[in-house]
């Protein structure tokens, strides 16, 4: 089957039905998009299919033909990072980071999709990804800084 | 000993073995290139007082404990066997190394626990490395700069003293004239067992520890790049499974194996009563031990309904209570007596156990997420009979512990996997094996019984079943006190959690104490205070009681304001807490919670307020909600659609109040700032509508029941 993942066309295995989740990580090495809890209730194996925010775990391979698929390795481009990916880095979020690739694709779809987000709607919108390190007040403020500049330019 | 050591200080050592690593001199810069290196042993870590002797004993006392190497290009390399999990060490350690060294933070190189490369260490647990290991490394550092200092003398051949160090180069005091810290490395194999004496830079004086660094490697993690052992691949490599019983306490009658070995690409491997299976990908190796027909005998086991009973009826018997302590609390009038019950919790890494191994011969390579890479060898030695020398156990930065990484297991089943199959073999365990065969942060019962006169505590007994002794002992005044930890047996696995039982203890503690105040009509703030002879816990509770503005009226009826406080591993906290609970539904509101923690002098800001942060958020998790729940040996909420951790919605309006001690040394801060919200907010309730609920988690359901 030909699936394509960050603007690359790749021909994958998929006798047995394999999720996503496996294929992105077991044949195409892209390790980025994590394993959490296998039933698409942490938010660790989000990855953007069509631009809609998809929990890989529990999406069958197949669902990704001929559509674009985008993981967090596909995010930064010619050496720059995502706004998303920036403002976490300048605001320094994280802990174990293991929540940081599905957290950051959350956050891209969310922030596509409306760039003035209130902190509530921040909230409503990431609150599908588990951080066990409980950075949660830490990612809500550095993405509210996001919208902000949004909000003034 | 000492005396010897320090002869030796400002030469160069001979050939002879370095102490406790078989490493010669030449093979020593011959694996590491040449350069200018310190070091220092088990002995300095002891003579410094921050390593309990007992902890010294177990290991040779001229032990390698850590190195500083600087190369011919001027990096710096650090080696410590203590491990990043999220505590962000790497970068805080980083700090106290580049501060001695006057260098960029990005000049300096940690290599973190990884047995064959980096020294011996325990592990990286009980919020020790900030003690113990900062400021050796602060010291290695700073020996490593004056030997600088030293060669930049015979260089330029002057007597001078004050030469000026920046960003890598020492400069001459008169020309002008630089030389890099690489210049002064060429050529050289120089090295020098660290100076005790050494002076170190004040905390007043820090540039760079002191202030928020980044994480050192954050772009890794932002980009997906970083490798976790779950993410890596070896040539050749292989998926494993291993087949795991129904229930705890099962024991293997017959399986049938014949589907899953017929399957293409599948090897099964059996050995006794582990049987596990490798294929080519994950998907193959799960369908293929879906395929193991395997009959199981059980055994009887207690069931959460029987929890506490059993921790009671099951307990060592204990010391005998004095009749002091009992008829201080028959006599006094105003008298409390509870039982606090706490359940399992679990870990939940989101990052489950994985583990990598490879042999090559007689050599096995394993990479595992643990908290103890040196334990794990050690639990290798045992499984395979092999000499440690033979087993090396890397620990890339893994994604999270919390206490609960100090085993091996996905390791050893990956080397037991690899060794049978001759190839390389991964291990990942999937969320529902992580909450089955992991280990919980222990169930406890505590009673307690505590008596008051005038506004003193006259009576205190207190008994912890089987959660711990860890924060036991009563931080207030009082006289006739009896704390005594009983061990008893534990229905499901249980180890190491964030801050070990002085959850549960102080939990206790300050709902007991609070109750007390509020039993004699006095301001539980202020009966705190009258009772404490803390100078750094009074601090920490004055702080938040004057941003919480404790004395403020409330702002309707069915609101409370609560307060907890204590002192843990060198960390001082104090919770305050502002609630109200729905007159219909019953519901819980956390209006606000204000935590002020002080662990000395602050090494970096933004990550300490971070460490706070997530030990109160997760704190609030077995306060409210958490908690495993188990029958006949199953456990029956093993996901995390039925296991519920907080979330974005869970967190509450929160501020974090970080008081910097420069003049204290620094301590650990990942477990400390855990203790107080749950006490905090079962004040607060109690305060609001007089309900007392003595049990964690509080409100599973969410709703505060009817006193």
């Amino acid at each position: 089957m030909r699936i394509n993942v960050n603007d690359k066309d790749y021909t994958v295995v998929v006798d047995g039905n394999p999720s996503l989740l496996e294929v992105l990580r077991e044949q195409l090495d892209l390790t980025g998009t994590k394993y959490g809890c296998g039933e698409a209730a942490c938010g660790a194996c989000k990855v953007l299919i069509n631009g809609t925010p998809t929990p890989a775990c529990i999406t069958p391979a197949t669902v990704a033909q001929s559509k674009k698929v985008v993981t967090i390795e596909g995010l930064e481009k010619e050496g720059k990072l995502h706004p998303v990916q920036e403002v976490l880095m300048e605001e320094d979020v994280f802990q174990c980071s293991y929540c940081a690739p599905g957290m950051i694709i959350t956050a891209v779809a969310l922030m596509e999709k409306q760039e003035a987000l209130s902190d509530s709607e921040i909230v409503e919108g990431m609150n599908g990804n588990i951080c066990r390190c409980c950075t949660y007040p830490q990612i809500v403020s550095a993405l509210s800084k996001l919208t902000q500049k949004a909000k003034a330019g | 000993m000492k005396n010897e050591r320090i002869k030796q200080k400002g030469e160069q050592l001979s050939e002879r073995k370095l102490p406790g690593k078989g490493l010669s001199r030449r093979s020593f810069f011959k694996y590491m290139g040449a350069g200018i290196a310190t070091y220092f042993v088990w002995t300095d870590y002891l003579a410094s007082g921050v390593l309990p002797k007992s902890e010294g004993d177990l290991l040779a006392p001229d032990q390698l404990s850590s190195w500083i190497h600087l190369s011919e290009t001027g990096q710096i390399t650090v080696f410590t066997g203590k491990v990043e999990v999220g505590q962000n060490i790497r970068t805080s350690l980083t700090q106290v190394v580049a501060e001695e060294l006057f260098l960029p933070v990005s000049s300096i190189t940690l290599v973190m626990g990884d047995t064959h490369r980096t020294p011996y260490d325990r592990g990286t647990y009980g919020s020790l490395t900030t003690p113990q290991m900062a400021p050796i490394l602060r010291k290695a550092a700073a020996n490593l700069r004056e030997i600088l200092l030293e060669q930049a003398r015979k260089e330029w051949k002057i007597e001078e003293v004050s030469l000026t160090m920046d960003q890598g180069m020492v400069q001459h005091p008169k020309n002008g004239k630089k030389l890099s810290y690489g210049d002064l490395a060429k050529g050289k194999t120089l090295l020098q067992q660290m100076d005790d004496n050494v002076p170190t830079i004040e905390p007043t004086n820090w540039k760079i520890a002191g202030t928020s660094v980044p994480k050192v490697n954050g772009r890794e993690f932002i980009t997906g790049k970083h490798r976790y052992v779950s993410d890596m691949v070896l040539p050749g490599m292989l998926y494993g499974k291993v087949l795991r019983p129904p229930v705890q306490g099962s024991k293997l009658r017959a399986v049938k194996t014949e589907r899953a070995e017929s399957m293409a690409g599948v090897q099964l491997v059996r050995e006794g009563d582990f049987i596990g299976v490798v294929a080519q990908n994950t998907r193959t190796a799960a369908m293929a031990l879906a395929s193991i027909e395997a009959d199981w005998d059980s055994s009887p086991q207690v069931s959460r309904a029987q929890l506490f009973d059993h921790l009671l009826s099951s307990a060592e018997k204990g010391n005998p209570v004095s009749s002091q302590v009992t008829k201080a609390f028959d006599e006094s009038t105003h008298k409390i007596q509870h039982d606090f019950e706490v359940q399992y919790i679990a870990h939940v890494p989101l990052e489950p156990r994985a583990g990598l191994a490879q042999w090559t011969g007689n050599q096995l390579e394993v990479w595992t997420g643990t908290q103890r890479p040196f334990g794990v060898q050690e639990e290798l030695e045992r499984t395979f009979d092999l000499p440690g020398e033979q087993i090396r156990v890397y620990m890339p930065d893994t994604g999270s512990g919390y206490g609960g990484k100090h085993t091996g297991e996905a390791g050893i089943e990956a080397a037991r996997l690899s060794k049978a199959t001759g190839k390389p073999v991964k291990v990942n365990w999937t969320r529902e094996e992580e909450f089955k065969w992991a280990y919980f942060r222990p169930a406890g019962l505590i009673k307690v019984k505590a008596a008051v006169k005038g506004q003193g505590i006259v009576s205190w007994e207190f008994h912890n079943y089987n959660s711990g002794g860890a924060g036991i002992d009563l931080p207030y005044l009082g006289t006739n006190k009896h704390q005594e930890y009983h061990r008893s047996d534990t229905p499901l696995r249980q180890g190491s959690y964030r801050a070990l039982a002085s959850t549960a203890n102080i939990f206790a503690i300050e709902s007991t104490v609070n109750d007390l105040a509020r039993k004699i009509e006095a301001d539980p703030l202020q009966f705190r205070l009258d009772n404490l002879d803390n100078d750094r816990l009074e601090a920490v509770i004055n702080a938040a009681a004057g941003d919480f503005d404790w004395n403020r009226a409330k702002a309707g009826p069915n609101h409370g304001f609560g307060m907890a406080c204590g002192a843990v591993k060198g960390g001082f906290v104090a919770t305050f807490a502002e609630i109200s609970v729905d007159r219909e539904s019953r519901e819980l509101k956390i209006i606000k919670a204000i935590t002020a923690f002080e662990c000395g002098a602050i090494i970096n800001p933004r990550h300490l307020e971070s460490q706070v942060t997530g030990c109160v958020l997760q704190g609030l998790g077995g306060a409210l909600f958490e908690s495993v729940d188990f029958k006949d040996g199953d456990i029956s909420n093993a996901f995390l659609s039925s296991y519920r951790v907080p979330r974005f919605k869970d967190v509450p309006d929160m501020k974090v109040i970080l008081l910097d001690r420069k003049d204290l040394p620094s301590s650990g801060a990942g477990e400390a700032p855990i203790v107080c919200i749950a006490p905090a907010i079962r004040n607060a309730i109690d305060d609001a509508v007089g309900v007392k609920i003595n049990r964690l988690p509080m409100l599973p359901s969410g709703i505060v029941p009817e006193g």
